[in-house]
């Protein structure tokens, strides 16, 4: 079988050892600081900062700072943060994007048009351009400093995704079957419900995913919303301690880093089709 | 017959019987034209309704904001004030500061430098990875790991390895004898920048990469094999049959990363903080900075909202361009 730069026989095989050489230095580049991290997170101080040393030496390994974070800083409270607002805020965004891009791939209504393109505008709308007006609605809301800013806002990002990428999901379900269950005298909503949703499971779990993911790794809003240290999120709890002092915990840092990152990466691990089917329906579909 | 015909033009989505509702009879008694309009009728309402909640969504946390940034670019608003209208004042005076128009240039550099490298190294790790056949769903998982992971963390190991003293960038230049004393990543300017991009594409890259595979994967075999027999080698294959294929691919790609790239937040916040001297600072952080710790909102505003024209443009040209390829 030919494949990208075609060919047969021998030239083919070349271009195939070539490909494998030209992924070495990409592993190389792309895996790197995740080694740098796990190296970095179970190296006791006194190597870290050994100059004499060379940094790659793993001579003792210690737990010390995986037991700073649960010992002495609230990352347990920021994991705890993290997992319920993502959970909420990609639960919320599923079912807001089912019932718009149900609606949008099925039924016909004045205006549906312009609402898929003004859905699709705001999903190119950067979180950089709205942060400071968010942050006065949040506030006047009575939502300041508060998980439900987060569980509220992360929205505005992931439902514009969500009901993309599932209308784009809905349309290619043949339309037959939900006929032959309005026929036996199911309404839409049940339709929806009882025929769609079970055959939807793959495109549901590629928004879900993606929308979890998003809504882990946020950074922008979780910094600017939320003020108190116990209802701060992982990523901007941990880049809170850096700036607490002129001393830089590196340990403990990479332990988080290796920590927080862990949940997107198992998600990602055991779900990785509908990952990247959900990458590529939002990049080149989208 | 004829009739139904004629009103269900245009209309052929539309399930042809429906015989849902208990009041079957009474629209059996409207005839088929009225019980189209009426089924037509209560379909619009269930569409409105399942429609609410991401009009609601989009209205309040969306152009409510949005609205309210234009109104506050044009006052002089400072945290917690009120402030007054000032016209277009700071739009007109933001070229007038060196800091902006630092701004300005870093982004542009930084936006047009970067994703032109993510294209490029897309498009290589694309074309490696659609070679290969053993290990290929394995590698194209962990490739994709630095665009999985939360970037405010994966900033942190690299700001731990720019590191002057301990960071092991330094070792690695120190024992391969390319520079004795290491460089100091983050206290130069240019370098500084260099950095950050290099963070910028290090994270980006993979997105491409995938976005790009998918795209390769749609092209039909039987053009490389006809190329082939008309005598294409590896480069002229290459040219004609796989770049036209990705235009759209490539396009959209792109836009979205410009965009991402230009508004970027987490590497500069947390690996330079704009410095050194503004030279990293991005309209993202320097609105932060402006709004958020200096308090002027309505500046900070202005900022974030001055390139927004090229921002909307580039959005347009890419829906033409969407609406193009659809048809």
């Amino acid at each position: 079988m030919a494949r990208l730069m075609g060919g047969g026989g021998l030239n083919r095989q070349a271009y195939t050892l070539a490909a494998y050489l030209v992924l070495i230095p990409f592993l190389l580049f792309n895996l790197f600081p995740f080694v740098w991290i796990a190296i970095t997170s179970i190296k006791p101080n006194q190597d870290l900062y050994d100059t004499t040393q060379s940094p790659f030496a793993l001579s003792r390994i210690t737990l010390e700072h995986y037991q700073f974070l649960f010992t002495k800083i609230a990352f347990p409270v920021w994991l705890r943060n993290s997992v319920v607002v993502s959970l909420a805020a990609t639960g919320i965004s599923l079912v807001v994007g089912i019932l718009s891009g149900y609606s949008l791939a099925r039924l016909r209504f004045r205006g549906s048009t312009w609402m898929a393109t003004g859905i699709f505008v705001t999903y190119l709308v950067p979180p950089a351009l709205m942060f400071i007006p968010l942050a006065h609605v949040v506030r006047a809301l009575g939502l300041g400093n508060s998980l439900l800013a987060l569980i509220v806002t992360y929205p505005t990002f992931l439902v514009p995704f969500c009901s993309w990428m599932l209308m784009g999901y809905f349309k290619t379900i043949p339309k037959e079957i939900e006929e032959c269950a309005m026929i036996d005298g199911c309404g839409r909503i049940q339709t929806l419900i009882r025929i769609v949703l079970p055959v939807s499971v793959p495109g549901l779990l590629s928004a879900g995913i993606f929308a979890f993911t998003l809504s882990w790794n946020e950074f922008l809003y979780a910094l600017v919303f939320i003020q108190t240290e116990a209802r701060k999120t992982v990523p901007v709890g941990v880049v809170g301690q850096l700036v607490l002092g002129d001393v830089f915990f590196w340990g403990p840092l990479m332990a988080a880093a290796l920590l927080g990152s862990l949940p997107v990466v198992m998600v990602y691990m055991f779900f990785q089709r509908y990952f990247v089917a959900g990458l590529t329906a939002g990049a080149v579909k989208g | 017959m004829s009739l139904d015909t004629r009103q269900d033009g245009g209309k052929r989505n539309l399930p042809p019987v429906v015989v849902t509702s208990p009041t079957q009879e009474d629209r059996e008694a409207l005839g088929p034209v009225g019980r189209t309009r009426a089924f037509l009728h209560r379909e619009e309402i269930t569409a409105y309704l399942m429609m609410l909640p991401i009009l609601l969504l989009v209205i309040g946390l969306m152009a409510y904001p949005f609205l309210l940034a234009v109104w506050w670019s044009l006052t002089d608003k400072l945290i917690g004030g009120e402030g007054r209208f000032i016209g277009w004042r700071n739009f007109v005076e933001l070229p007038g500061s060196s800091i902006f128009r630092q701004t300005v240039r870093n982004a542009v550099i930084y936006s047009v430098v970067a994703v032109a490298l993510k294209t490029l190294l897309g498009v290589v790790l694309a074309l490696a990875l659609n070679q290969i056949t053993w290990l290929r769903n394995f590698l194209r998982g962990i490739l994709l790991l630095p665009w999985v992971i939360p970037t405010a963390l994966s900033c942190l190991v690299w700001l731990w390895m720019f590191n002057d003293l301990f960071g092991v960038l330094n070792y690695i230049l120190r024992v391969t004898g390319i520079s004795q004393e290491g460089y100091l990543w983050l206290a130069s300017p240019n370098l500084a920048l260099f950095s950050v991009i290099l963070v910028n594409v290090w994270r980006g890259t993979p997105f491409f990469g995938i976005g790009i595979l998918g795209g390769l994967q749609t092209i039909p075999q039987e053009l490389y094999e006809a190329a082939a027999i008309d005598g294409a080698g590896a480069w002229r294959r290459f040219l004609h049959v796989t770049l036209p294929h990705l235009q759209s691919v490539l396009a959209v790609v792109t836009l979205f990363s410009t965009i991402w790239t230009f508004f970027d937040f987490e590497v500069v916040y947390i690996i330079t903080r704009g410095g050194p001297m503004n030279s990293t600072h991005l309209f993202a952080t320097l609105a932060y900075q402006t709004g958020l710790v200096a308090g002027k909102v309505g500046e900070a505003v202005a900022i974030a909202l001055y390139l927004f024209p090229v921002l909307a443009v580039m959005i347009y040209l890419q829906l033409l361009y969407l609406r193009r390829m659809e048809v």
